[in-house]
């Protein structure tokens, strides 16, 4: 990390500041994060924006977390100053294919590094309400048709409890869960629907970020 | 106004998705409502049943612009194509262009004049828009096609002209132009300052950042003329400064934060829940720092640098007959010898109206402070709950989201431990499994006559072990006030610490032997929690008081004795100075000369207070940090190390690993501090040994947690009792607040310690400062306001500001019922009809009765066929529809869905049997009776 001058120009720093909700020193440790996610592909010098994307399965696996680990067993964060670790808490999360996809341009998972740094702070603890409220329905419309349908809903579903419950069980709690939330009756969720329902949700914010 | 809104909500969405193809800055109405036009073939493309209903609504809205809308849509498309050209020939020349430019802009405008029937000359203003419209749109088709460098040659192109239009508008600076410049700018700095919060990708972000940079630097310069010019330069400069500063501070306030790292690792480890108690610790540390500051900074430090030394007053001097032992380590340890005459209380501050060369009002501040501490406290739990309130959701009712909200926020994006993770998964799945046998058997009631017998059984076993509690601690302290009277020698160290000794094991076997008894209720855990923490919040506050109870008892024989002791001292006093004029035969008598050791003293029932709260802390941080230790660590040890060579599986089986406690700790947090509010008036330093207690415990409870507890198996919510927690809070804070202040208005201090002593009451001291040392005018005002004439009708100011905010409150609370209640009418409604077409509304039902028998008539031919061209489009675009999917095709749906005047929506599927069971919902579905009802904003 000691090549911060090469990596941006302060004008790309303060854009990238102006953006997101991240700081200088943030920003550089996010592109360090990046850059080792592939080091054959990413190049260090960021001045003037190559278009470079790191595919999904690098992303979701994060190989270089386990590196990382060291001597304490099952930690999965990593230092990259002294005042921060970065807790990603990816390989845990069961959305987190979904969460590329969702940010990536090309939908099918690979990001830039605008786009990762999109991601790191649409999710990050400091972003308003209204802006996650538009990834996490992004995130759970898993066909991109703009309303979460009840296919939506039964692959989040299988995600959060492994597949644990029958088909029967599945179909009621989605049956259930268009119903408290479907305003316009449509049999599916609209965004209006979505923001209503998490707008009134007591744990969505404490819950709904990822740390960095 | 809805339509606008909506579309921008509609807008919002989309832009996030894969297949952005639109969207300025939020501007003027106008062009929102272009917007608008442009927006509308979206949702029909992606969702057919786009209602029909909504438009008409947008166009009652515009009614002017519903003949435009029967024109074929081609229309539109040219103007698209035009304005393409017209951009890439403005990047072609671009400054000869500018003249061209204008008038196409007027020509637009003049078309637009024709839609809209707005009438009268074009305004400069609208130009500009249509400047800026042009400014969007080539980015719009940039941002379907695609293209890389392309694209930014093009922006750049366009970025040029654009700023060459706006320089020639420059060289004729009218008001109404600079006006409009001026807006124009402002709205690029709003768009700046909220870019952020804007959910575009970042690509695009950065291009309107750098553009509107770029755009505020060229005008900013240009409004204003000469001085004013130059002084708007200046605060342009400043204000760039200003946010630079701003951003920097907030930077280095974040990294002031302590133990980010920490609260992270625990969290990561179990969940935020976990967390939630060490940020609730660090919050308390917070604040009871700043308490540490107030007294250390106005009370303790003045004294010590200020004040007389060590052993020149009797107050400040061990007795004599205390020194031998006063340095013995079990007397420190009881905080008696050099400790009960040290700064640590109440006792050890003199009353000499000022001290040292900065006459510093060491009693007035001394009296201000610790009524300070209670206020900031206050301040800050009253601030920090309505932060919490905002912040949380605004409170649905429990239970009408029960299962979507299960469904999209039960999982914790923070958990990053496998294991936790898995318990988390269970959790998850043993909630929706509970739900959904709720839903099932939702009033299947076996036995409730027992259930409730039960229930109250719990609560009297419970009421009895609450009155058996405070009945022990009130017998405790009656017996130590026995001790006390005895000589100090012949006690044992048990008998010494008895109260301390009683109070933490009550603490410690009560709330388990609760949480016993409160099985016999099988309440929902939800609802049992809540319970638990009220009882074990009771047990502690009945603790608390009996203790106080007990304590005024003692102090009220002190202040008798007191009394006696003083009598005898006066006396002695007069006698000395009476003997001593009629010896010598002088009026000018000195004072007498003993050593301050050897004064007689009164029992200074004010340390004694100190002393007890003090002692009750520290055997309170004991008694946890041996808990920890033992509870958690041993117990961790033996069950890792015995599990080697022991019969069953310690660590799956009986004793296994503890789990982390959070609403004990949580409320043993509040308790504490509690104390620490009710003691510092009579013991400064008791503050900060609060604060150490809090540090060590920050660093030895995120040990502990780390290395000896497994994450929790039911992983319940805490940002929802987070509230309630400070709730607690508060209402801990306001009972501490009632004896300190009781004492403080009503028993006198004592004659020969504190900085009161020789006081009728504590409050005195501000009266005498106000009487003597501030100027008399403000004496009087003090008096005027104190009069009752004054004060009561300002109480009943307040109760009438009450009542009506009261009022107010009430009537929102209605309005918010009747609308909720309306949403629910609406969506009934709209079930009733869509699941057995009996529509509630009776003109509804005559006009259904009316359509042709539906069961003989399949669907399709009941409506109108929709074109043919519609379906197979439809067809070929399922809702997997891929990101930038050409416009070209999106216009032609639109149109042909605009051309097609069925009010109902195009068929999707096959015809099959209506009102079926809403199982496969793949797709769209047929439009209800007359399209979407009532839409979902209000």
């Amino acid at each position: 990390m000691g090549n911060k001058q090469t990596t941006f120009t302060d004008e790309q720093l303060e854009a990238y500041q102006d953006c997101t909700f991240f700081t200088r020193k943030e920003i550089l440790r996010l592109h360090s994060r990046y850059r080792e996610l592939a080091p054959h592909l990413v190049p260090l010098d960021y001045t003037n924006n190559p278009d470079i994307r790191v595919p999904l399965t690098l992303i979701v696996t994060m190989p270089e977390l386990k590196v990382c680990q060291g001597p304490s067993e099952g930690r999965h964060c990593w230092r990259l100053d002294c005042r921060l670790t970065v807790c990603l808490c990816w390989q845990e999360n069961p959305f987190r294919d979904r969460i590329v996809e969702t940010f990536s341009e090309d939908g099918q998972g690979n990001l830039t590094f605008n786009d990762f740094v999109d991601m790191f702070s649409a999710l990050c603890e400091t972003s308003p309400r209204e802006l996650k409220t538009i990834y996490a329905f992004k995130i759970y419309d898993y066909n991109r048709d703009n309303f979460i349908c009840k296919e939506d809903l039964e692959k989040t579903l299988n995600k959060l409890t492994k597949g644990e419950l029958t088909p029967e069980e599945v179909a009621l709690v989605c049956d259930k869960a268009i119903e408290e939330a479907d305003l316009d009756a449509d049999n599916k969720l609209s965004f209006a629907d979505f923001e209503n329902m998490i707008s009134k949700a007591p744990d969505f914010l404490s819950n709904f970020h990822v740390r960095i | 106004m809805p339509p606008k809104r909506k579309n921008d909500t509609a807008i919002k969405v989309e832009d996030v998705g894969m297949d952005v193809d639109a969207v300025l800055d939020s501007g003027s109405e106008e062009e929102a409502r272009r917007r608008t036009k442009n927006r509308r073939i979206k949702p029909q493309r992606k969702a057919k049943q786009v209602s029909d209903d909504e438009e008409e609504e947008e166009e009652d809205e515009a009614p002017k612009k519903r003949g435009r809308k029967k024109k074929p849509k081609p229309q539109d498309s040219d103007e698209d194509d035009e304005e393409d050209k017209r951009s890439v020939k403005s990047k072609g020349s671009k400054v000869s262009r500018k003249k061209a430019q204008k008038d196409d802009s007027d020509e637009e405008s003049e078309e637009d004049r024709g839609k809209r029937k707005k009438g009268g000359a074009v305004s400069k203003k609208e130009k500009e828009e249509q400047n800026k419209d042009k400014k969007g749109n080539p980015k719009e088709r940039r941002r379907d096609s695609k293209g890389g460098d392309k694209d930014k040659k093009k922006k750049n192109g366009k970025l040029s002209s654009s700023s060459d239009s706006g320089e020639s508008d420059e060289d004729s600076l009218s008001e109404g132009e600079l006006a409009a410049l001026k807006e124009q700018v402002e709205e690029k700095k709003k768009l700046i300052a909220t870019l952020r919060n804007k959910p575009w990708r970042m690509k695009r972000r950065l291009v309107l950042l750098k553009e509107a940079q770029e755009f505020v630097e060229k005008f900013e310069g240009a409004l204003g003329k000469g001085r004013g010019r130059k002084l708007y330069a200046f605060k342009v400069m400043m204000t760039k400064k200003f946010i630079k500063f701003k951003r920097d501070f907030e930077n280095f306030k974040t990294a002031c934060i302590p133990w980010e790292r920490k609260i992270k690792e625990v969290e990561s480890h179990f969940g935020s829940s976990v967390a939630s108690y060490f940020i609730f610790l660090r919050w308390m540390y917070g604040v009871n720092l700043v308490l540490f500051g107030l007294m250390f900074g106005l009370v303790v430090l003045p004294e010590v640098l200020m004040g007389l030394p060590y052993g020149s007053i009797p107050r400040k001097t061990v007795p004599r007959e205390e020194q031998d032992s006063a340095m013995d380590f079990s007397v420190l340890f009881d905080f008696g010898g050099y400790c009960k005459y040290s700064i640590l209380f109440y006792g050890y501050y003199n009353n000499s109206p000022t001290i040292g060369v900065l006459k510093f009002r060491l009693p007035l501040s001394y009296l201000l402070v610790g009524v300070g501490i209670f206020g900031y406290s206050l301040m800050v739990v009253v601030r920090m709950m309505a932060r919490n309130a905002n912040e949380g959701g605004d409170g649905a009712d429990e239970g009408e989201f029960t299962f979507s909200w299960k469904m999209f926020t039960s999982w914790d994006y923070l958990i990053g431990n496998p294991e936790t993770a898995d318990n988390k998964y269970a959790s998850i799945t043993t909630s929706f499994k509970e739900s959904i046998v709720d839903e099932q058997e939702n009033q299947k009631d076996e036995n409730i006559h027992l259930r409730r017998f039960l229930r109250v059984l719990a609560n009297l076993m419970i009421l009895c072990c609450l009155g058996g509690s405070g009945y022990l601690i009130y017998y405790a302290v009656k017996r130590s006030q026995e001790f006390s009277k005895m000589d100090p020698d012949d006690l044992s160290w048990l008998q010494k610490n008895e109260v301390e000794i009683v109070m933490s094991l009550l603490g410690l076997v009560c709330p388990p032997l609760f949480e016993t008894i409160a099985e016999l209720e099988k309440y929902h855990p939800r609802i049992a929690l809540k319970w638990q923490l009220g009882r074990i919040f009771a047990l502690f506050l009945g603790n608390l008081y009996t203790f106080l109870f007990a304590l005024f008892d003692e102090v009220t024989a002190k202040l008798e004795s007191e009394k006696i002791i003083k009598n005898a001292t006066e006396w002695g006093l007069n006698e000395y100075y009476a003997n001593y004029s009629s010896f010598y035969n002088t009026t000018n008598v000195p004072p007498p000369n003993v050593d301050p050791a050897d004064v007689v003293r009164g029992p200074c029932w004010e340390t004694a207070v100190g002393i007890e709260f003090v002692k009750l802390t520290v055997s309170d941080i004991q008694v946890t940090y041996l808990t920890i230790l033992i509870g958690d660590f041993l117990r961790a040890v033996t069950v890792r190390f015995l599990n080697y060579c022991w019969c069953w599986d310690l660590e799956a089986g009986f004793p296994s690993y503890a789990e982390f406690d959070i609403s004990g700790n949580v409320l043993g947090l509040i308790f504490n501090q509690g104390m620490i509010w009710m003691g510092a008036f009579y013991a400064p330093g008791l503050v900060g040994l609060n604060v150490l207690r809090l540090l060590t415990s920050m660093y030895y409870q995120c040990w502990a947690v780390m290395a000896c507890n497994v994450p929790h198996e039911r992983v319940f919510k805490a940002s929802r009792s987070n509230n309630f927690y400070m709730g607690l809070l508060l209402l801990v804070l306001f009972l501490s607040l009632l004896p300190v202040v009781y004492t403080i208005m009503t028993l006198s201090p004592s004659f020969d310690c504190g900085p009161f002593s020789g006081q009728d009451k504590m409050y005195d001291v501000v009266m005498e400062t106000i009487e003597k040392d501030l100027p008399a005018f403000i004496g009087n005002i003090f008096t005027y306001a104190t009069n009752p004439g004054l004060i009561m009708p300002a109480v009943l100011l307040m109760v009438l500001a009450l009542y009506y905010l009261n009022t107010t409150s009430k009537g929102y609370q209605q309005a918010n019922l009747d609308l909720k209640k309306k949403m629910q009418m609406a969506r009934d409604e709209e079930k009733n009809r869509r699941n057995n077409k009996d529509s509630t509304n009776q003109v509804m039902k005559d006009l259904e009765d009316l359509l042709p028998n539906k069961s003989l008539v399949p669907p399709p031919t009941e409506e109108e066929p929709p074109p043919p061209d519609v379906v197979t489009e439809k067809g070929s675009k399922s809702p997997k529809t891929k990101p930038g999917s050409a416009t070209k095709g999106v216009n032609l749906q639109k149109e042909v869905s605009l051309a097609a005047s069925n009010p109902r929506g195009p068929v999707t599927r096959a015809p099959g049997p209506r009102g079926g069971p809403p199982g496969n919902t793949r797709g769209p579905q047929p439009g209800p009776g007359r399209g979407r009802g009532a839409p979902p904003r209000k």
